[in-house]
């Protein structure tokens, strides 16, 4: 029906997109350059650019600057430039926009090129802090922490101790419990696997939602080719779990119940403490994908009945690469390990431990803590301004319950907009429409489907997601980009003109396809 | 514990922050750490007990180390500019 519409407007888009990244600024072109040409050039730019890096010079007068040829850069650059615009001015058809495209992209103004990130719910960067953390351990300090006979072993395994209790104490857990993956993949994998494989003689059976994260579903799929049945629980249109239908749902063969924390594309938090006790009512064990909730909401896995919980580190600012399970010790929660091995980590996840990555991760979670209250008023008064400048915006909704959710993830729909050529004309703020895995096939998103949203909104949907380092500065740019490239990508949109007169769209009978 | 710091030991280790902070070349840790460099110094105003302002204090030059270390790798690995940061002036405060 819509989808027709939507492919007619596409046939026009294309246009839009070139000319907006051409005129756009040359970081981008440069990204169509071979990647080995690519790494290069983002060194010689930053000198270029930048031009104001100071010097830096160690005590014997040699520069330890990583970027040096500023001339060709510049040479480049200048170049990159000019052909943009001799591109631009044949492009006749759509002057009017290119104008306001240019406006909007401030290239010639004196500002950088490089865009906004604003996708903390794919990954997050690094804080200084916690590379500081460990740098040691790539540096000095590079012993097995498994190594009990000398001090090598010693200090590395005394930091991944230190880091547990770091990361237990955010959640509220024993530093026992935690068991150090490689993010919350992994974690999620070992639970709906090994719980169900462990208890396969007598149950049969697992419980999660449809707007789980996709390593659920893919991992709860699997089960079902073992003779497992999944039950995958509706939400409703806020983004919820119905827990009536939850508690209908548990059968005496099921053996878990896994619903995410926060979910990663429209920011919803579900009622955590009511499943757990819903859970711990009918002994069954609860497990929750907590990768965008920890450290950013308050999660207590005693007073929730959490019997599982998964973490990962480079979404709260820790390096990528590493996460962690909480497993409960008591009542014992058994599981079935993937890996076989050494019997690292109370024998559930085999492997000798990368002691950078779990340090940076525990200093990454200290400060999650430390930080928590200062983060959290930080990224509610950017979440606020920012969803009420997008909101000014006719025919704007924001996806997901406005009241249950962590105001660092905002799910926002354009109504009439495509979110992909919107992002196309968005290439100075790294944005996404939706998460990270499905938005490279240009399906729309299923956590918005299961939400209720047809086709046409969920394609028109586009993920902003706040963190600790964002600043105001860089909400304004966004809102004010948004809104007028959302204005100018509707001008060119024939269903946009259809409203405008007052058409009812669901009246039309379209033909084709 | 050692005695509380004077009120000038604090000035001159709050302006260390600053100044630290401001030499981070990637545009958004600049921006954390000055704001968190002016907010932490303003909520620690309101220590009383000399062993909490002590403690602060220590903590406080402790951080000041990662931020010194921190503010020259910036430096060593730089990237271009963001679309909200003007070329020329580097500290636009």
């Amino acid at each position: 029906m819509l989808r027709s519409a939507f492919v007619r407007t596409n046939n026009r888009l294309p246009k839009i997109a070139s000319s907006a990244a051409t005129s756009g600024s040359a970081a981008f072109s440069r990204n169509t350059l071979s990647p080995s040409l690519r790494t290069s050039s983002i060194r010689q730019y930053a000198a270029s650019a930048v031009g104001v890096a100071k010097t830096l010079r160690s005590d014997d007068g040699l520069s330890i600057e990583t970027h040096t040829d500023v001339q060709a850069a510049n040479k480049e650059q200048s170049n990159i430039r000019t052909a943009s615009k001799s591109i631009m001015s044949t492009e006749d058809g759509i002057s009017s926009g290119t104008t306001a495209l240019n406006h909007a992209y401030r290239e010639n103004t004196g500002y950088g090129t490089r865009p906004i990130y604003l996708d903390m719910q794919a990954t997050t960067p690094t804080d200084p802090r916690v590379l500081d953390t460990m740098l040691k351990y790539y540096t000095g300090l590079y012993g097995n922490p498994h190594s009990n006979t000398h001090s090598y072993g010693w200090e590395t395994n005394k930091a991944v101790e230190a880091a547990r209790e770091y990361v237990a104490d955010v959640i509220h857990a024993n530093s026992k419990e935690i068991i150090f993956t490689s993010g919350a993949t992994e974690s999620n994998n070992m639970v709906v696997k090994g719980v169900a494989r462990f208890y396969s003689k007598t149950k049969k059976h697992i419980i999660t939602t449809k707007t789980e994260h996709k390593c659920v579903i893919e991992a709860a799929r699997a089960m079902m080719n073992e003779g497992f049945d999944v039950t995958f629980l509706n939400v409703d249109a806020n983004g919820l779990v119905d827990l009536k239908e939850l508690e209908d749902a548990i059968r005496p063969d099921t053996c878990l119940i896994s619903v995410m924390a926060v979910n990663n594309e429209i920011g919803v938090i579900q009622p955590l403490k009511e499943i757990g006790a819903i859970c711990k009512k009918h002994k069954v064990y609860f497990h929750t994908d907590a990768a965008q909730a920890y450290g950013k909401i308050p999660i207590d896995v005693n007073e929730m009945n959490i019997d599982l919980l998964s973490i990962s580190s480079h979404k709260i600012y820790g390096p990528k690469g590493i996460g962690a399970l909480y497993v409960r010790r008591r009542p014992r929660v058994r599981l079935e390990p993937l890996f076989s091995g050494g019997g690292q980590e109370r024998g559930l996840r085999s492997g000798t431990l990368a002691p950078p990555n779990v340090a940076g991760f525990g200093e990454a979670a200290r400060i999650m803590k430390q930080e928590y209250e200062n983060d959290k008023k930080h990224i509610e008064r950017l979440s606020k301004k920012l969803v009420d400048g997008l909101l000014a915006n006719d025919h704007t909704n924001l996806n997901g319950s406005a009241l249950h959710r962590y105001p660092g993830c905002i799910n926002v729909s354009f109504a009439y907009v495509e979110g992909e050529s919107l992002l196309m004309a968005l290439r100075d703020i790294a944005l996404s429409s939706g998460s990270a895995c499905t938005s490279a096939s240009l399906e729309p998103s299923y956590v918005l489907h299961a939400l209720g949203k047809d086709d046409a909104m969920a394609h028109s949907s586009i993920r902003f997601g706040i963190g600790r380092f964002s600043t105001e500065e860089e909400v304004d740019y966004v809102i004010k980009a948004i809104s007028e490239r959302v204005k100018f990508l509707r001008e060119l949109s024939p269903l946009w003109e259809m409203v405008q007169e007052g058409i009812d769209l669901d009246s039309i009978e379209w033909s084709g396809h | 514990m050692a005695t509380a710091p004077t009120r000038l030991q604090v000035l001159a280790l709050y302006k260390q922050f600053i100044k630290n902070s401001k030499q981070f070349n990637n545009y958004n840790f600049r921006e954390y750490f000055l704001r968190r460099s002016r907010d932490s110094f303003k909520q620690n105003m309101a220590l009383q007990k000399p062993e909490e302002v002590s403690r602060a204090y220590s903590d406080a030059k402790e951080e000041l180390g990662i931020l010194k270390r921190q503010a020259v790798i910036s430096q060593m690995y730089t990237f271009d500019k963001l679309v909200v940061e003007p070329l020329n002036n580097k500290h636009h405060h």
